[in-house]
This record gives C-alpha cells, sequence and structure tokens, in this order.
C-alpha cells in the first residue's frame, strides 16, 4: 500500500513524532511504501539539525534523517508553518537575511501543495498528533 | 490529475489558544487549487471557530475569522457543524457566522454553507471520505 505521512507535533515534547518514526519504520519493514513524510504545526521542529538531546536518549531528527538515507524518503517541511517556527533552509535563509539555516539532512522546506498532493496520491493519509 | 477524492477537514479546537484552527485554514485554502471533493466539519471545540462576533484585541493574535466568510470564492462550500457540539456549548445557529456561497449551477444564487448534523449523521459523513485532515 502507499502511505503518505503527516506529523503535527515537535518532538520530544510529545509522543506523536516517536509513533510516526515507528510506524513508518515497520510500514516499510512490512514492504509498504512511503510516498512523503509531511511536517506541519510544530511538527517543523522534527527538521532541525541544532537539536542536541542527552547521549543516553534517542535522537528524533537524526533518526528520521538516517531512514530518509536508508529508505529514499522524501521528508517535506512545511515553509508555512517553517518559517514562523525558525525551520530554515539555504534558500530562506539568503531570502529572508537570516544568519543561520538549520533543516536537517534528508529534509526539504516546501509548500501544503506538497501536502494536498501527497493524499491525493497516496492510498492513505496517516496523521500523526493530538 | 483525474483523481478527485472526498477530502474531510475535522476542525475539532477552538480558534485561539493553539495555532491548529488557523493552519488547518490554510491547508483549506491551498488545497482548493486542487480542485478536490472538498468539506469542512466542525466538531467539539472546533463550532467556536465560526462564532460570529469575534474580538481577539485583549489577546494581541489576529482575528481570522473573516477568512472564514471568503471560503466560498474558493469553492468550500459544504461546511458540515455538529449539532450535539453546539448544544453542549450553549450554541444554535444563530450563534454562528451566516456562512454562504454563490451557487453557479442555480444562476449564482446565494446558499448556505452551514448545515448542522447530528453526531450519528457526522459520524457517516466522515465514513464516506477518502481523506480525513484532522485538526
Amino acid at each position: 500500500m502507499k502511505l503518505a505521512i503527516q506529523i503535527n507535533e515537535g518532538p520530544y515534547q510529545h509522543e506523536a513524532s516517536d509513533s510516526a518514526y515507528l510506524f513508518t519504520k515497520a510500514a516499510l519493514q512490512a514492504g509498504h511504501e512511503i510516498s512523503r513524510v509531511f511536517f506541519y504545526h510544530d511538527g517543523v521542529n522534527n527538521g532541525t539539525n541544532l537539536t542536541t538531546p542527552p547521549q543516553d536518549d534517542r535522537n528524533i531528527v537524526k533518526r528520521w534523517s538516517e531512514l530518509a538515507t536508508e529508505n529514499e524518503l522524501d521528508l517535506v517541511i512545511c515553509v508555512a508553518a517553517a518559517q514562523r517556527r525558525g525551520i530554515v533552509d539555504q534558500g530562506e535563509m539568503e531570502r529572508n537575511g537570516k544568519s543561520a539555516q538549520n533543516v536537517a539532512d534528508g529534509f526539504r522546506i516546501s509548500g501544503l501543495g506538497q501536502l494536498v498532493e501527497a493524499a491525493i496520491e497516496a492510498d492513505r493519509l496517516v496523521v500523526f498528533g493530538d | 490529475m483525474a483523481t478527485i477524492k472526498k477530502f474531510m477537514y475535522v476542525n475539532r479546537k477552538a480558534p485561539y489558544g493553539t495555532v491548529y484552527a488557523l493552519e488547518s485554514l490554510e491547508v483549506v485554502l491551498i488545497g482548493a487549487a486542487f480542485d478536490q471533493d472538498v468539506s469542512l466539519a466542525f466538531v467539539d471545540d472546533g463550532v467556536y471557530q465560526i462564532m460570529k462576533g469575534q474580538d481577539t484585541s485583549g489577546i494581541e493574535v489576529k482575528n481570522f475569522s473573516p477568512i472564514y466568510s471568503a471560503l466560498g470564492d474558493y469553492e468550500v462550500t459544504k461546511l458540515y457543524v455538529e449539532k450535539e457540539s453546539m448544544e453542549e456549548r450553549g450554541l444554535t445557529l444563530d450563534d454562528l457566522m451566516p456562512l454562504v456561497y454563490e451557487d453557479e449551477d442555480d444562476d449564482w444564487a446565494e446558499k448556505d454553507s452551514i448545515t448542522v448534523v447530528s453526531r450519528a449523521e457526522m459520524a457517516e459523513l466522515l465514513e464516506q471520505q477518502d481523506v480525513l485532515f484532522n485538526f
């Protein structure tokens, strides 16, 4: 089955991000296709490379990056939600005159159309959040 | 894109206090360009999103409620409000904004966008959808 994933909550604050990761991993192992993972609301904070969790805790951001590399996942951060919350790629940094970029490996910033398109094309949209 | 799916945006939260309602509306406006069969549901505290007379001056956030009045122009014309959710909060249809659209198939007659449905009817509507966006 072709699945699209939407994540609406940030890392560490809320289990939605952990559940989405574990679900995505299990779905891939079961042979399903993950056409896109879309990060919305505070979910955009799953894609910042400035995260530094304690050594003995899971690294949620790195975990997504690694899963993306291993499985060629399309991890998309919503641009409108990202701008509000300070998640910035090279292009956004230059356009908005910011001092840094902080999008983690394997993530890209794009528009809400990517979420709608994913929902149309996938067999199921699975939403993680409150 | 030939596929037309039944999209329902399920609004469950109060308009202010969290950003979910506003960012839900942003998906609705972008999604309108994709020519899907779109409807909105308002349940639980989500019914407060379309109350008339919203005034946010005391909390210093933008009052985005006028955007709901523009939904008709985006051909988003099916807004379902759950009766029980309104009753539990002491609200009636008169407390909601009079949201309307112009029906191009009926000589642009102005029609109500809001339909009040029972909880059982809402469950049926949810069952009929291809995609549910929960906010």
